[in-house]
């Protein structure tokens, strides 16, 4: 109400779309709590919030997945009840998600039509999108074959589909939900030409991310949401990430990580010619070498799906690879036949992997349960060789939960009431704690609220800091950046190169990730 | 914290289930023209009214605790073992096996023996399935049913050609040995003075079923192996990452499931008809994978949901009996039940939960 942003004074034309007094619930959960927005025709809006700061919710609500429980939604001035996804398309709205909706073994055109053919023959409905896309790839840089079928695209080129699909609905409003999160830098700054260039078409972007950097290079006015509550909007001009990062935990935040310069002392994991083929016969790894010392972190760099999670399930004990791994000198079973995760354990491996919800964790187990999984064999945790001590690993969990500040601290909780920051201090305090010699870290804070992703980064640099070896994966360049003491990029199953944090930037860094070696070729 | 609270969860609403269920069939029993609240009256008479009524009810209740357990092991795990069927028949093979083999001295003998019997036969037969399912991913469910059916012509022929006594129009074995006679309930309850029918069939399995409920309990939630097996059974990519091996959880929760199913041989073989029979099962394994759902894989629910299909069996045999009402609409009466407490859960489910909200809304 009060708080709605005071932009467009400048403008005659109404807004593109205005909300006003939005609330939505889910039980006595305020997803959405009297949210008020306006956005101008021709602009990029940004919305940034925290995970469960109800972001998604309100865009649900715009593209009519969810009513809302109260609250008007006017497009170009008009008030416009959104009661389906029809309803919002045919309004001008359209979505691209974060996983994108698109027939794998369907063509670039047929995906485009799908939905909105003009008749019961799809000839006529193919050669007019054949027209569009023609039109729109020399208008917009949105070029894609129209022929190809979508699982043989990267997905940078998938994503433009989904945006081909929008326009071809003829969309004005586009909602592009997380739309970075599996771009290589340079895909996202194709991405980035393209919404400059619809905007300058007289289209209206909203743009949902984690990402500040993004919202301060693309972004013409920014809002930001905690939780459930809209705090401002602002002038993308006008505000710096610090300041937003602020805005939206509501507390001063570090963003960069403070840490001394690495101590190296001997090697832990040396990897040599390491080479996995999935079951489909696909090679994921073709012979990868490198070594991580004690003391130091490993940032493994690279787009996900190019060979960094078979790497972390071989090291993990649960993929089978050719190739030769040593542990302080000692060979590692890479048949799988005389190993497993139990092994790799014992070995003084600890692992965070990747995926915390279909890994790491199990979302229905408490999260005492959560904290023995993996080391439910460990003496400590059982009274006899028939029992296990369930009281003992309760008093366990709440001494870690309280030394890794999992909110709430209540080991009776199960993991997935857990928000995604907490859910993953469970699997470090688990990992950590068990004083490993090498830690496997994957994606530490995906999905995870700043103020958690601070904390998460200082335990990672303390474990580095008592001499153990790190291996660090993740997709987020930033983060890669700031953690590593040195940095290995992998594409298409290889390393292309390693760089030292101090001597490279993002851009030495995209280039290697799409696969281009500045010295090689 | 936004739920409702564990007591309307586990009691008030399969309890609304229920009542529906039954008004339902009352409904269906008055299209037929007979009068649904004498229906209900005999039902309830016939298996609760008497000691022999008592005893058929229980009898039928321990039958159901075996095999209803046996597919809830399977579900912890995540397998859906339709074979309980099929391993109940071949258990009942190795509990006549071991009756037969020996002129037994005593019950106390032969009890333990033929539960091993029992509970090796049946693993046995559920092993086949479970190590197709572990190492050539063919579907637990197609190969247990097919197993049933392999089971059923088996048993047909063993009983045919091989353990038939000489003579006998029947195609069935030689009564076992009065050693091997398990105590009635008659028997069991005589000393302390209680009279209980002579004739019902419920026995000391029943004792054994409980135990075996105790010990399922044990194994889930206190155990590693059960540990192990709810970890695999909510995520195999979990289980793998923390180093389950899927192929023992899968191996050994089905044997586990198989022996369960096998021990309810006890019960019917050895306790009850004290012969191997044709079809001795009736469907129990079955009604054991209804009884695992309505009881939630739990002990607990388990063994209230094999009350419920205790009473529904006897009590649908009364009326069959008395009220002249066709045995085919008692079995729509129990898939009513099934319907209602398995299928249709969330139908009742979500109005209940936004009902307690709305409740505990209004009192914050």
């Amino acid at each position: 109400m009060q708080d709605a942003p005071q932009l467009g004074r400048q403008n005659t034309a109404a807004p593109a779309i205005e909300l006003r007094g939005i609330s939505k619930a889910f039980g006595p959960v305020q997803a959405n709590k009297d949210i008020s927005i306006s956005v101008e025709r021709g602009a990029i809006h940004g919305i940034v919030g925290e995970n469960g700061a109800g972001k998604s919710t309100l865009m649900s609500i715009l593209y009519g997945f969810y009513k809302a429980d109260a609250g008007e939604i006017f497009i170009g001035g008009e008030r416009t009840a959104i009661p389906d996804s029809q309803a919002a398309i045919s309004a001008g709205i359209g979505m691209v998600h974060q996983h994108f909706k698109l027939v794998e073994n369907f063509t670039v055109l047929e995906n485009v039509v799908l939905g909105a053919e003009d008749g019961a023959l799809l000839r006529p409905s193919l050669a007019k999108a054949r027209k569009l896309l023609t039109e729109l790839a020399k208008e917009y840089e949105l070029n894609v074959d129209p022929d190809a079928l979508i699982e043989n695209l990267s997905v940078g080129h998938q994503q433009r589909v989904e945006i081909l699909k929008a326009l071809y609905r003829h969309a004005d409003i586009l909602i592009l939900d997380e739309p970075t999160g599996v771009l290589t830098p340079a895909e996202a700054d194709h991405l980035f030409r393209i919404l400059r260039n619809l905007k300058n078409e007289g289209k209206t972007i909203i743009l949902i991310t984690h990402k500040l950097r993004e919202i301060m290079d693309v972004t013409d006015t920014v809002s930001v949401m905690r939780r459930g509550e809209m705090k401002g909007t602002i002038k993308t001009a006008d505000t710096s990430p610090e300041d937003l990062a602020e805005r939206m935990v509501g507390r001063k935040v570090l963003l960069q990580v403070d840490k001394t310069p690495a101590k190296p002392g001997k090697s832990v994991l040396e990897v040599k010619d390491l080479r996995v083929t999935d079951s489909k016969g696909v090679v994921r790894l073709k012979g990868i070498s490198f070594d991580v010392r004690a003391g130091e972190i490993l940032g493994i760099a690279g787009v996900s799906g190019n060979g960094q999670s078979e790497l972390l399930e071989v090291l993990g004990g649960f993929e089978t690879a050719t190739g030769d791994i040593h542990i302080n000198g000692h060979p590692i079973d890479l048949t799988g036949k005389f190993s497993d995760g139990q092994s790799r354990r014992a070995q003084g491996i600890a692992h965070v992997p990747e995926d915390r919800q279909r890994e790491g964790l199990i979302m229905d187990f408490m999260a005492w349960e959560n904290i023995a999984f993996g080391y439910h064999n460990d003496p400590a945790y059982n009274k006899n060789v028939l029992l296990m001590d369930n009281a003992a690993i309760r008093a366990d969990t709440e001494g870690k939960m309280e030394r890794f500040d999992v909110r709430p601290p209540n080991p009776r909780l199960q993991a997935k009431n857990f928000s995604g920051g907490n859910q993953q201090k469970i699997v470090l305090a688990r990992e950590i704690e068990r004083n490993p010699d090498l830690l496997l870290v994957g994606q530490p804070t995906r999905g995870v609220d700043i103020g958690a992703i601070e904390f998460i980064h200082q335990q990672i640099v303390a474990l580095r800091d008592q001499g153990k070896a790190i291996l660090l994966v993740s997709v987020e360049l930033e983060e890669i950046m700031s953690l590593s003491d040195r940095i290995a990029v992998m594409f298409d199953g290889q390393i292309m190169g390693e760089r030292l944090p101090g001597e490279t930037d993002e851009k030495e860094l995209g280039l290697l990730m799409a696969g281009m070696n500045g010295k090689a070729a | 914290m936004d739920k409702m609270p564990k007591w309307a969860d586990v009691l008030l609403i399969p309890f609304i289930n229920l009542l529906l269920a039954f008004i339902l069939s009352g409904l269906v029993i008055l299209a037929i023209g007979k009068d649904p609240l004498v229906a209900i009256k005999t039902m309830v008479e016939g298996s609760f009214g008497s000691t022999n009524a008592w005893g058929y009810t229980l009898y039928y209740a321990t039958n159901y605790i075996f095999t209803g357990l046996a597919v809830a092991i399977a579900f912890h795990a995540r397998m859906f073992n339709i074979g309980g069927e099929g391993q109940a028949a071949i258990g009942g093979l190795g509990v006549a096996l071991v009756c037969l083999a020996v002129d037994w001295p005593h019950w106390t003998l032969a009890l333990p023996a033929a539960t091993i019997g029992a509970a090796i036969f049946g693993a046995g037969w559920a092993l086949i399935p479970a190590y197709l399912q572990a190492r050539r991913g063919s579907h637990i469910v197609i190969t247990t049913i097919m197993f049933n059916f392999i089971s059923a012509a088996l048993m047909g022929y063993l009983l045919v050609n091989a353990l038939k006594e000489p003579g006998n129009m029947a195609a069935e074995t030689r009564d076992f040995p009065a050693g091997a006679h398990l105590p009635s309930f008659h028997e069991m309850l005589a000393p302390f003075g209680i009279e209980f029918s002579k004739h019902a069939p419920a026995n000391i399995s029943f004792l054994l079923a409980l135990l075996c409920c105790f010990l399922f309990w044990v194994l889930i939630w206190r155990t590693r192996l059960g540990f192990a097996i709810r970890s695999f059974g909510h995520s195999e990519t979990a289980a793998r990452y923390a180093g389950i091996s899927p192929t023992k959880i899968i191996m050994i929760s089905m044997m586990i499931s198989g022996a369960l199913a096998g021990l309810m041989a006890i019960n019917n073989v050895m306790g009850e008809s004290e012969r191997l029979i044709l079809n001795s099962v009736e469907g129990a394994g079955f009604i054991g994978i209804a009884v695992a759902l309505m009881g939630r894989s739990h002990p607990v629910g388990v063994f209230l949901a094999a009350l419920l299909f205790g009473f529904l069996t006897q009590g649908g045999a009364e009326l069959q009996l008395w009220e002249n009402i066709p045995r085919e609409l008692v079995v729509v009466i129990q898939a009513l039940v099934i319907l209602f407490t398995g299928a249709l859960d969330n139908m009742v489910r979500a109005p209940v939960e936004r009902l307690f909200l709305k409740f505990k809304k209004r009192v914050a």
